[in-house]
């Protein structure tokens, strides 16, 4: 069969590819488009570790279609810096030390900073059951949503100083 | 250098990680990220069948198909002779190995590897693979320990007889081994006791859950070599097995290991990198296979569901008198379960004079047990600390106080015979009394549980490369994959001895070609064993340094000392010698004797014991059977912390891993032997909503055996809290919890068995 | 003489159940030696798998570790790892 030719918006670029119907829009990213931040942990959204934001809304990138990215516009962990200054939220995760392995990483600073954009002020609740689709299995999440909370603080801060 | 130097410059500081931009930015390449040109699509065909003879592979569908480039069967591997080498650290029979890989004769678990193909595209590949005709003759399978070693049971293996027993067995059985370990005299001990607890513990096999699944790219050259990129907890381990399994030279393969997505001892032997290999050397092409989650569950190694009785005598006072521990692990498909682990670690935190451990090495039909975290360890310290537990609530003692008052310290001799050197057990006892968490008030409905844990932490053979670049800055080359920051200790090390900034120094994983052997990254060694080789490699270079500044001042390099980064002239005359820094040193490396470099590899020795104690707090709901952890505090002496963060970073995930063991996590088969909950949906490891913050304290009583005091830290972390979790549980709602997980419908039938006994 | 003490199982299948054997040897190598004299197949059988502790230290390269006369030597199993 024909792959279908898709034109989407990438971290901010106009982006072209092809694909068979049944690619999810992980494997386009990753295997197509070169982008192998996004991480397939499951392959069916139990894990969180393909997290990317479509159309601004969180989703596992495993459980879309790749023909389903059409006219859209999807943001990978490879966006989330802009060019090599980092996002808060990847800092505080570097300064908190909440990464070990690393795989799931990219997945939870794409949801984390999900949040971020619709909460600045999360409880410590609303952190944990905002990630509580992603898995981590090396850090037990206590720096992960300490990484969280305080990136929260410090945007809160600069943002009542800007 | 001794580890009673009061101060470090770098030692115990939270720098960011050196390969942290790149994990926080998607750029690091893990496993599956490697892309080769004209690479293909491998993937395995496995078994439906948990136990079954293989009468015939039919292939030929499958290799007709447009795009398939290559399908192996066993018969593409070296079929190897079963037998115990020693040659590399733990005793291994490669045959096992290789039948786990890819069965020959019989499938003995579901999702056991049949066959393996490659072709120009996962769709493709899954369409061949549905061409492989298998024809099976489907055996009666056994799936249970207790069942396994009852007589009748179904063989897995007509050559097993179990060692250790005398006289030797003369028919076959699912019992691999015996392994025993005695102290004292058992009778006399339990003659003495005042109180004799008694019970049967059960722990399901659990997952090590690692994020990443396996992923390898392999390619092998018309000349006979062969390169593999793949995440592993060693590359030389994957090397050595790989070269094993086909029937290469060691040195034909060279293996660069990809940055790993966590490990926890499951990607401590090969699963689908001879396949890759096999695959490329038919189809002269690259191969890359990773495996799905599924595959994940079914066929890579769980660690070892057990059947464990302990009975423990006391006096009245407290004082243990007889330990006794009976253990029953599963080994999976084929021999190799951590029991004889678990008889050396269960008691070690105590002083017995009486004690002895039986632990039997079971085969069944499940997926060959792995390496996970502190092996063995876990289950048979949820049944004594249990017990403790217990016999703390029957004798009305503290928990916390009943363990200081039996604690092991230095020179305590331990069930395997040896003395224990210097340990910090009792000041983690000390540190969990003290601290405000063992003192908070509890609700209705709550209860708190204590558990302490022991690992030996390992040494072993590492090897690490220091090398001054021309501007003064350093690369520090390791053989050890980062699984958990490691490259950040390793820097620190370095920066310590040169006396430089951190900035200056960059850690470096080196490929099998370009660093000496290193033992895998495991036995919570890296720290230790591989930090004390780039200690002494940052050593040799000093000297190295001195040499130079020596030189470049015309004395005799001992008038040279290394202070704080900078080379010191010692001769005192009426030339001023102003200190040079490592970058003046290194612009003149050329003039002075060429390039500065410093390699050291040790097998080292001097690992130091690790002991935690962990405090758990839990609401039950009596309606639902429901746990939740409210509060968790684990303390642990870790020897010294180099990089305090990702050492507390290590016992938070560890006790989150064993709360994980404790209330959820478990293997469900059906009555055909297959696994009902292959999944992240259905294998419920713990997610953030579940948990509390985790209260670290590190307690630091530096190893003799380590310039800066370290000890390992990893696997400690996971021992504690099945039981802390359960005894916590049981005090709770005042029913002894003795069976994992203990899931909401597990802890309900328990309440209300309770209830209708009373 | 140093002191060599055997697990249980191993005991039961090379000296007859006998759990503590007393060695005069100078050197680890030729303590397995002399112990192999005695007891035909056991330094074999020692060396696969098994991890030594000389005095409480366990030694990943034992050949030519001292052995003195007060030394109390242990076979263990080869302790890995996760």
């Amino acid at each position: 069969m024909a792959k279908h030719h898709i034109q989407t918006t990438i971290n901010g670029e106009p982006t072209e590819f092809l694909c068979e119907t049944q690619q999810t829009l992980l494997d386009v990213l990753r295997d197509e488009l070169d982008l192998t931040g996004s991480k397939e942990g499951c392959g069916t959204g139990d894990c969180g570790a393909c997290s990317v934001l479509l159309d601004g809304r969180l989703v596992c990138a495993c459980l879309v279609l790749g023909v389903e990215a059409a006219g859209r516009a999807v943001t990978t962990i490879e966006g989330v810096a802009q060019g090599n200054v980092l996002h808060p939220l990847q800092q505080a995760f570097l300064d908190e030390a909440a990464l070990q392995c690393g795989i799931c990483t990219p997945g939870f600073i794409v949801a984390g900073k999900a949040l971020l954009e619709r909460n600045l002020n999360p409880t410590e609740t609303d952190v944990r059951y905002w990630l509580a689709g992603n898995l981590c299995r090396c850090t037990g999440y206590d720096k992960i949503v300490r990484a969280v909370m305080n990136c929260a603080a410090q945007m809160r801060e600069e943002a009542s100083h800007g | 250098m001794g580890n009673e130097q009061a101060t470090f410059r770098v030692v115990g500081t939270r720098p960011v990680r050196p390969d942290g931009v790149d994990k926080v930015t998607g750029r690091a390449a893990f496993g599956a990220d490697y892309q080769l040109p004209g690479m293909l699509v491998g993937v395995v065909v496995r078994s439906p069948h948990a136990h079954a003879r293989i009468k015939s592979i039919d292939v030929s569908a499958a290799r007709a198909l447009p795009g398939v480039q290559a399908v192996v069967t066993a018969a593409d591997l070296v079929d190897l002779p079963s037998e115990v080498s020693s040659g590399g650290e733990a005793p291994i029979n490669f045959r096992h190995v290789s039948l786990n890989v890819i069965a020959r004769d019989k499938a003995l678990y579901e999702g056991h590897a049949v066959a393996a193909l490659a072709a120009t595209s996962t769709a493709i590949a899954a369409a061949a693979a549905a061409l492989i005709k298998v024809d099976y003759e489907v055996l009666p399978h056994v799936i249970d320990v207790l069942e396994a070693m009852r007589e009748g049971a179904p063989l897995l293996h007509p050559d097993l007889f179990t060692t250790g027993v005398a006289p030797a067995p003369a028919a076959a059985s699912n019992v691999a081994g015996v392994t025993e370990f005695s102290l004292g005299d058992l009778a006399q001990g339990f003659a003495e006791a005042e109180v004799i607890i008694e019970r049967e513990y059960t722990t399901q096999p659990v997952h090590q859950g690692y994020i990443e699944p396996h992923a390898v790219a392999a390619t092998f050259g018309a000349d006979g070599t062969a390169s593999v990129w793949c995440s592993s907890q060693g590359q030389f381990m994957v090397r050595e097995y790989c070269a094993k399994l086909l029937g290469m030279d060691i040195g034909q393969i060279r293996v660069i290991p990809a940055e790993i997505g966590g490990g926890f001892g499951g990607k401590t032997t090969v699963y689908l990198e001879p396949l890759a290999l096999a695959l490329s050397r038919q189809s002269g092409r690259p191969v890359k296979m990773v495996m799905s989650r599924g595959d994940e569950f079914k066929a890579t190694g769980p660690t070892s569901g057990t059947h464990v009785k302990i009975k423990l005598g006391a006096k009245r006072d407290g004082t243990f008198t007889a330990g006794e521990m009976t253990l029953k692990y599963q080994a999976g498909a084929f021999p190799g379960s951590p029991a004889f682990l678990g008889g050396m670690t269960g008691f070690t935190p105590y002083v017995f004079e009486h004690a002895k451990a039986t632990c039997y090495d079971v085969v069944s039909n499940r997926p060959k047990s792995a390496a996970y975290r502190a092996p063995g360890a876990p289950m048979a310290a949820f049944g004594v600390e249990s017990a403790i537990d217990e016999l703390a609530q029957q004798l009305n003692i503290d928990p916390l106080e009943l363990r200081l008052k039996n604690a092991a310290t230095a020179g305590t001799r331990t069930l395997y015979g040896v003395k224990l050197p210097v340990v910090g057990y009792v000041e983690t006892l000390e540190a969990a009394k003290a601290h405000p968490h063992y003192s908070a008030p509890l609700g209705p409905n709550q209860g708190r549980g204590v558990a302490s844990g022991f690992w030996f932490n390992i040494g072993g053979p590492s090897s690490a490369a220091i090398h001054v670049n021309e501007d003064g800055t350093v690369e520090v080359v390791t053989g050890n994959p980062d699984i958990g920051g490691s490259r950040a200790s390793m820097a620190m090390m370095a920066a310590e001895v040169l006396g430089i900034d951190l900035a200056h120094v960059k850690p470096t994983i080196g490929d099998t070609a370009q660093i000496a052997y290193s033992f895998m990254t495991g036995g919570s060694r890296v720290t230790f064993a591989t930090g004390k080789a780039v200690i002494e490699a940052a050593e040799a270079t000093v000297a190295q340094l001195r040499g130079r500044a020596a030189k470049m001042w015309k004395v005799e390099p001992n008038e040279v000392v290394w202070r704080e980064g900078l080379a010191h002239c010692t001769r005192v005359d009426e030339t001023t010698r102003a200190p040079f820094t490592l970058a003046q040193i290194a612009h003149q490396a050329g003039r002075t004797g060429g390039p500065i470099s410093g390699n050291v590899s040790i097998n080292a020795a001097g690992a130091g014991p690790g002991f935690g104690t962990h405090l758990c707090d839990v609401e039950v709901d009596p309606e639902t059977g429901a746990v939740k952890i409210i509060r968790y505090t684990a303390i642990q002496d870790v020897g010294r912390a180099i990089h305090p963060a990702y050492v507390e970073g290590q016992l938070q995930g560890g006790a989150v891993q064993g709360i994980g063991w404790a209330l959820n996590e478990a293997y469900l088969y059906d009555a055909q032997g297959c696994l009902l909950n292959s999944g992240f949906l259905d294998y419920r490891m713990p997610v953030a909503s579940d948990l509390p913050m985790i209260d670290t304290v590190l307690v630091e009583v530096p190893n003799p055996g380590h310039p800066f005091g370290v000890r390992g830290v990893g696997e400690v972390p996971i021992v504690p809290p099945l039981a802390a979790v359960a005894n916590a549980v049981s005090r709770a709602t005042g029913v002894r919890m003795t069976d994992l997980p203990m899931s909401p419908p597990h802890v309900l039938a328990q309440l209300d068995r309770a209830k209708t006994a009373s | 003489m140093a002191v060599v003490i055997l697990q249980s199982d191993f005991a039961r299948r090379h000296t007859g159940g006998q759990t503590t054997l007393e060695v005069n040897a100078s050197d680890y190598g030729s303590l397995l030696a002399v112990l192999d004299r005695r007891y035909p197949g056991l330094a074999v059988s020692l060396g696969v798998g098994m991890a030594v502790a000389i005095d409480g230290e366990i030694f990943p390269t034992p050949l030519l570790q001292a052995v003195g006369p007060d030394s109390e030597v242990h076979f263990l199993p080869v302790i890995g790892g996760g």
